[in-house]
């Protein structure tokens, strides 16, 4: 059964000439359990869907499905408990005058649960963070500790899906690992649903079993995980993806 | 390398004072530069901004640049006062910065901030600058030069801004450049055009190029030497198509640590760090 469908999904901003169209009739599915990437440039639209799925992007047509549910308008409480997100800069995504403990409270009591306490040290010791980071605030926190904060957070409702958008992007190499090691521990303790956007195939096939590949709005390619190790493409731009994620090859510009 | 190196840097160390007694973000790193692609790789944090900033003495007090020697061919750069490095910066010695939202003047026309440099740095009349500049962003790849020269900087994608900070940097025709993560806020595909434009004018005029990264496979395959630096110091010097052979296991720990398309596996190497690597003295990358 597949937890989230997206069926000839229109994203769009803007009216009349100054209309802009993101996301261009992208259909795919995603397997329950499964995790799913999308890669692309910026401005491919990537982004785009998840911000779209989540509701943050008004202007939408087509189908979007989660589980049995057909999304409306308008996102209830039970979507955002189904359905969390997990955003691409730490030093943004927190804010700087809350501690950690009252970011993951808040979302714990916005989300009705009661034994707020024993759930904050839980959620801390899912992402690697002993309680002794519980009254700390992002300022004392590093960049990947940060990000577990997110995740964190993320992980509160108990959701079975996480949109993972550039969840490492800002981390260096080595905090990058413990990061995408930590997500793929939780996916499997959890049974959680991924769906990930990330401008780096490595990270993409490391993650992923299966991916889109975006460029101007719409998807010009699906890959398998096993594709992508085999450096098997058609679309020539994933071709120039493909080898730009092994360095720089200066006989690759002629492909751009 | 018999040839008298470009740049040659003994014992460099950058301090900052804070409340806690000083900082010292570079920590004695001594190297030389020929006429080579020479890469810094680090992480955040270990210096490598800092040692090209330093080099150029764009450390603001109360920030201090201090080193043995720091020598651009026979000129001892500690020793010049403020107004003959202002001749050394943008005319030998130039810089390319990460991101071009953030060097470009945004409310003056791309044609007017190539021309100033020019003018600036020869004395050159309008009309051979204006000519020079055509020529610069052409070697650059930019195909309609005339249109760009009129343009303000918030009209040029990411891609086109960071080859105007190029040809901005290259039109003084100097001996070295400094390129601090030139490509890391571009798209892939952007990114090997502009490497490629890099990687020519350091052929074809015979320049010396510091290439700082973050990102090892690119320094691999793009660099001729590599300086990994940590903590403010050289841990391991090599050739850059021999990196994957790195020896130091901070090196080795940073390379473990990238997912890879062809070795996959369900966890990535985590690196443990060693208190020991902050003491061990800086490597040397003199040649």
């Amino acid at each position: 059964m597949s937890r989230l469908a997206f069926r000839d999904l229109c994203v769009w901003f803007g009216e009349g000439e100054g209309r802009v169209d993101a996301v261009k009739h992208a259909t795919f599915e995603v397997p329950s359990g499964a995790s799913f990437g999308l890669v692309g440039e910026s401005g491919s639209g990537k982004s785009t869907i998840l911000r779209a799925l989540m509701g943050l992007a008004p202007n939408w047509s087509g189908e979007m499905v989660v589980g049995e549910r057909r999304l409306g308008a308008k996102r209830d409480r039970a979507f955002y408990k189904e359905v969390q997100m997990v955003f691409q800069d730490p030093y943004a995504s927190l804010h700087p005058r809350h501690s950690v403990d009252q970011v993951l409270s808040e979302v714990l009591k916005l989300h009705g649960f009661s034994d707020i306490d024993r759930r904050v040290n839980a959620l801390l010791a899912d992402v690697g963070l002993g309680p002794g980071y519980r009254f700390r605030y992002p300022h004392q926190l590093s960049g990947g500790q940060r990000q577990r904060v997110a995740i964190a957070r993320a992980l509160a409702p108990e959701p079975s899906v996480l949109l993972l958008d550039e969840p490492t992007s800002a981390l260096d190499v080595s905090v990058q690992a413990e990061v995408l090691n930590l997500l793929t521990d939780l996916r499997e303790e959890h049974g959680l649903t991924y769906l990930m956007v990330s401008h780096d195939l490595a990270v993409i096939a490391h993650m992923c079993e299966a991916t889109a590949v975006m460029q101007n709005g719409e998807i010009v390619e699906m890959l398998s995980v096993e594709d992508m190790r085999a450096m098997r493409a058609g679309h020539p731009y994933t071709r120039h993806l493909l080898e730009s994620a092994s360095g720089y090859n200066p006989n690759a510009e002629q492909m751009a | 390398m018999s040839e008298k190196p470009l740049l040659d840097i003994e014992d460099l160390t950058v301090t900052f004072p804070t409340r806690q007694g000083d900082f010292q973000a570079v920590r004695g790193v001594s190297f030389t530069l020929g006429r080579e692609r020479l890469g810094i790789v680090g992480e955040s944090g270990s210096g490598k901004s800092m040692t090209g900033r330093a080099i150029l003495r764009l450390i603001r007090p109360p920030g201090r640049v201090e080193a043995g020697k720091l020598a651009l061919g026979g000129t001892d750069l500690l020793k010049l006062s403020e107004r003959e490095m202002q001749k050394i910066r943008g005319q030998r010695i130039s810089m390319v910065m990460q991101d071009p939202k953030f060097s470009l003047n945004p409310v003056m026309r791309i044609g007017d901030q190539i021309m100033e440099i020019y003018r600036f740095h020869t004395g050159a009349g309008k009309r051979a600058a204006y000519e020079k500049a055509i020529e610069m962003l052409e070697a650059v790849s930019i195909r309609d030069p005339e249109r760009v020269m009129r343009a303000y900087p918030h009209e040029m994608s990411g891609g086109m801004g960071q080859r105007i900070m190029i040809a901005m940097m290259m039109v003084t025709e100097p001996d070295i450049l400094i390129a601090d993560e030139p490509t890391s806020a571009l798209d892939v595909s952007v990114q090997t055009q502009v490497l490629s434009i890099m990687d020519r004018l350091v052929r074809e005029r015979g320049m010396g190029l510091i290439f700082i990264s973050h990102d090892l496979n690119l320094v691999a395959s793009f660099c001729d030497r590599v300086l990994i630096m940590y903590a403010g110091k050289i841990v391991e010097v090599c050739d850059a198509d021999r990196l994957h052979e790195a020896r130091h296991p901070y090196t080795r720990g940073l390379l473990g640590s990238l997912p890879r398309l062809d070795e996959p596996r369900r966890h990535l190497e985590v690196l443990k760090r060693d208190p020991a690597w902050l003491d061990a003295p800086s490597v040397s990358g003199r040649q």
